[in-house]
């Protein structure tokens, strides 16, 4: 048993409906008891879906159990059979439904339906959400399609995007123009958009652009094997990981057609001499592998941030994202353990987080901003604009994206001048901040308290040390958004010195030694 | 003392055939009162036994993070505990002890059953009372089961009151007692309508600390609050106490009908009744009239989901000008839901259950122009062009009593306004 409060992925079956909901012509038949259901809202409410997603759950009851669930299961499949008429039907079952052992994809079968039926294995209590979505996809590829002829034209299948997904929609637009620029026809994009039966012409591409590994690597490696199609590995998030897409796609496609990149704001915007306040700024980075691998490279090479950590929390992506925290000199944090997340963020103070959800929430109750860059999301993040993480535009709005919730270059030092006015003061906030100031620092008024009802003290004594009443006030005539920062250098500086005591000379000691 | 009612229909919907079809059921499961039940019960912690589909369900329910640490987790089965139950047992001693030292502030945990620890056949009830054995007098353990083969939605505050009222203690004390969770300023409202009728003393279930004394007994009368409640109604006669039956308290009519039931049994004069409820009628009344403007003469479709469908159609149909075109129900209690169904005019489909398929189909059939339903149904409806109304907000908005009688109207009232604002046409 593991203690959860939140949790990063939902159960394996939300994967595989993030397949199913994102595909036309395809229907789950998903082995359930009736709460289950709620996984319908994720897509209703969260994404805004205008169609309840393609699933029929059979609802099963705790009366059925003695009896015939095996039978309320082929019905609900017959029924979702005569009502829907879909091209092909995926069976599965959730946890529950995983203990009856009722063998969905054996019974379906036995029903002899005119149309492909799809079994699905997702073992419940050993794997989560992207993994329902990466089998489920490889299981529909695998199942649906044939070894075919190739186009006569330059084209590849875009692979990978769901339905649910981070900024999915619009990623598989700005690389589909991308690859269009580039000559490359798109053949297929799936599951996004993909009945089965495009599934079954995917074989007709040249190679595969892998978008997102979580959720289609498996089918990207079948085809590799099965199609001769090599799948490229470069995921284009930032403007200088585009720029490496670009040249992976050239090499796999023979395209020398040239690139527009007048659209590039970015990389002059970092450029820009406001940006100077972002230099050095320490982020810390956590999410799903992929969006935490691009994002770290972003953060140091295009935005000059200094990465102070980094993690995800999907083991599946362990490797590379251990890799990448070595060669930037830290150790990476691999957990879906969202308290334990917490801890490092209190440990480090960075001063902003690169994260999901999760961590916008550890941000709000810490007082450190926060963007988020990776799934789980919330309804705000899917915006009604046009919003991709790849691509140059991609690269464009993440630039936005990231440095709105800092405090700006000259608001950083009007802040600093006038901390004592009345109305601009720390207990505001910065100006965009809005309703969402960082509350921690302005003595915890409107604080999002935990229930504990525990606020951290302004200045937490840390081991031994104590800081003495001058210093402690003299610590809080520094600007919010850096006292996190002063306060831990301080103390670590005291702890190496030895010191028991922080005196107003300690602060200004500490702050001589790590200037830069 | 409802003299100014619209007299009671002729023929109410208490006899009429009931459409009774099971398919797939579009419901949050019990788990979800959880949700609210936490902050309602301030000292107790939820711990749903449970798989990773709960842990998900619970956050997405909750809005993905409202609060930074809620006040309920599970403790998600893995493969190993699947193996054999003594060491589930051990898990879960393991689990609760993890969390009892995290969370030295918790003074009752309620262990949560759910889909797989019930077909697993995890004994909660046994590990409760080991648990409490372990953890008492400081922690008082209890379980209760919120799973979707056995409870929908609302059911699982219904399970989880019931749980708490065997461990009631007795008391011979002629008290009123009043069943259901609200909002903390309704259930003060509440409390001082019936101060001032003379009632007392007034006792609440679910108290918001488990240090409140409260006692049951064959002296004590209950009235629900919520038309949920049907296992602790049932938990509260076993212990021999005293259920005044009336209409839920939504609206001037209900809450007008609810207080004088309880007014009747404690003998309370005529005169001190209008005395004390004149005024709040008053202001119920003007409210709901300027907002159930624009809901006169539109029909409404309620999908069964939070139990409250009965009442609510009552309140729309008598006090708003609607008419009912179906009313569906996860389940039909007639010692519950009786007296709202006496006042609902006869006419409405009344459904139990759910196939949502043909219930989709009937309402596309019918294009009501108000359709109540679950989170999941709300915005494809919209996208057919029809006007929804979550019901969710029905649970976790303050609707009871007068002052909240007009806020009420205008939950209906608002999609119908943004409709009209926004110019679409219905198709």
């Amino acid at each position: 048993m593991k203690l959860t409060v939140w949790t990063y992925e939902g159960p394996p079956h939300v994967g595989a409906m993030r397949v199913a909901t994102g595909m036309k012509g395809l229907h789950y038949v998903l082995h359930a008891p009736q709460g289950d259901t709620y996984a319908d809202l994720l897509f209703t409410m969260i994404e805004r879906r205008d169609h309840r997603p393609p699933v029929t759950y059979t609802t099963f009851q705790a009366r059925d159990l003695g009896s015939d669930t095996a039978g309320l299961f082929k019905r609900a499949c017959q029924d979702a059979y005569d009502r829907f008429k879909p091209e092909a039907i995926i069976v599965g079952a959730s946890c529950t439904a995983e203990l009856i052992q009722d063998d969905p994809g054996g019974l379906a079968e036995t029903m002899g339906l005119d149309i492909p039926v799809i079994p699905l294995e997702l073992p419940s209590y050993q794997r989560k959400e992207n993994f329902g979505a990466d089998e489920t996809f490889f299981q529909i590829v695998r199942h649906l399609a044939k070894p075919m002829e190739k186009t006569a034209r330059m084209s590849c299948n875009i692979i990978g995007p769901t339905a649910l997904g981070f900024r999915h929609r619009d990623d598989v637009q700005e690389i589909t123009n991308l690859l269009y620029e580039l000559g490359i026809e798109v053949n297929v994009t799936a599951p996004m958009g993909a009945t089965p039966s495009d599934i079954a012409k995917m074989g007709q591409a040249h190679f595969n652009v892998l978008l997102y590994p979580e959720t289609g690597e498996q089918a990207a490696r079948y085809c590799e094997k099965k199609f001769d199609q090599p799948y490229t590995k470069v995921i284009p998030i930032g403007a200088g990981a585009t720029y490496d897409f670009i040249a992976e796609v050239r090499s796999l496609s023979d395209s020398i057609a040239q690139i527009d990149t007048d659209r590039l704001r970015q990389t002059w915007w970092s450029r820009s001499v406001d940006s100077t306040y972002l230099t050095g700024k320490r982020v810390f980075i956590f999410g799903d592998g992929t969006h935490v691998l691009t994002a770290a490279r972003i953060a140091r090479d295009e935005m000059g941030f200094e990465v102070a950590g980094m993690g995800c929390y999907n083991r599946e992506q362990a490797r590379p994202v251990r890799a990448l925290a070595k060669e930037f000199g830290l150790e990476a944090l691999i957990t879906d353990d969202y308290l334990e997340v917490e801890r490092t963020i209190e440990a480090l103070q960075p001063e902003m987080i690169l994260g999901t959800q999760m961590e916008r929430h550890i941000g709000k109750r810490l007082g450190i901003p926060c963007a988020v860059i990776s799934a789980p999301v919330h309804v705000q993040d899917f915006p009604a604009r046009y919003s991709p993480q790849m691509g140059f535009e991609g690269a464009n709005v993440i630039f936005d994206t990231w440095i709105h919730p800092l405090v700006m270059g000259l608001e950083e030092h009007l802040l600093h001048m006038f901390r004592e006015d009345f109305e601009f003061n720390d207990a505001a906030g910065p100006s965009h901040h809005g309703g969402h100031a960082p509350a921690a620092s302005a003595g915890g008024a409107q604080a999002p308290v935990s229930d504990s009802g525990k606020m951290k003290p302004e200045v937490q004594p840390t081991g031994e040390v104590i800081w003495l009443d001058q210093a402690e006030r003299e610590l809080k005539k520094i600007p919010f958004f850096v006292r996190g920062k002063a306060r831990r250098n301080t103390e670590s500086y005291a702890a190496d010195k030895g010191l028991q005591e922080i005196s107003i000379d300690t602060l200004y000691e500490a702050k001589a030694h790590f200037a830069r | 003392m409802t003299d100014q009612f619209t007299p009671p229909p002729a023929l109410g919907c208490r006899t009429s055939p009931v459409l009774k079809q099971r398919g797939q059921r579009e419901v949050f499961c019990g788990l979800t009162g959880i949700i609210w039940l936490h902050r309602k019960i301030q000292d107790a912690f939820f711990l749903v036994v449970g798989s990773r589909t709960c842990a998900h369900l619970l956050q997405s329910a909750a809005g993905v993070m409202i609060f930074a640490e809620p006040r309920f987790g599970t403790a998600i089965l893995e493969e190993s505990d699947l193996a054999g139950l003594n060491d589930t047992h051990a898990e879960l001693d393991r689990t609760v002890n993890e969390l009892l030292s995290r969370r030295p502030d918790i003074r009752q945990l309620f262990l949560v059953g759910s889909c797989p620890s019930e077909v697993i056949k995890l004994d909660l009830s046994r590990a409760a009372e080991r648990l409490t054995q372990q953890f008492a007098p400081k922690v008082r353990v209890l379980e209760y089961s919120g799973s979707g083969i056995e409870t929908t939605f609302t059911q699982g505050e219904d399970a989880c009151l019931a749980a708490m009222v065997p461990v009631l203690p007795a008391t011979n004390e002629r008290e009123l007692l009043v069943v259901g969770a609200l909002p903390d300023v309704v259930e003060d409202q509440m409390l001082s309508l019936l101060d001032g009728l003379g009632v007392g003393p007034v006792r609440v279930l679910p108290a918001r600390s488990v240090d409140t004394e409260m006692g049951v007994g064959e002296n004590t009368v209950y009235a629900l609050t919520q038309p949920f409640l049907t296992e602790t109604h049932a938990a509260l006669e076993r212990r021999g106490a005293h259920h005044l039956a009336a209409p839920f308290p939504f609206g001037d009519e209900g809450t007008t009908a609810w207080l004088a039931a309880i007014a009747a049994e404690f003998g309370v004069s005529d005169e001190k009744f209008k005395e004390v409820t004149e005024a709040p009628r008053r202001r119920a009344r003007a409210a709901i009239a300027q907002a159930s403007q624009p809901l006169h003469g539109q029909s409404a479709f309620f999908f069964p989901d939070s139990q409250l469908e009965v009442p609510l159609a009552r309140f729309l149909t008598r006090e708003c000008g609607m008419t009912a075109i179906e009313v569906g129900m996860p389940y039909i209690h007639d010692a519950v839901h009786g007296p709202d169904l006496d006042l609902l005019p006869s006419g409405p489909q009344i459904s139990e259950g759910q196939d949502v398929d043909m219930q989709l189909d009937r309402c596309r059939a019918a294009r009501p122009d108000l359709t109540v339903c679950g989170l999941g149904l709300a915005n494809p409806l919209e996208a057919e062009g029809l006007s929804t109304k979550w019901a969710i907000e029905l649970v976790f908005t303050p609707v009871h009593f007068y002052e909240q009688a007009g806020d009420l109207a205008s939950l209906f009232a608002r999609p119908l306004r943004r409709k009209s604002i926004l110019g679409v046409a219905a198709e």
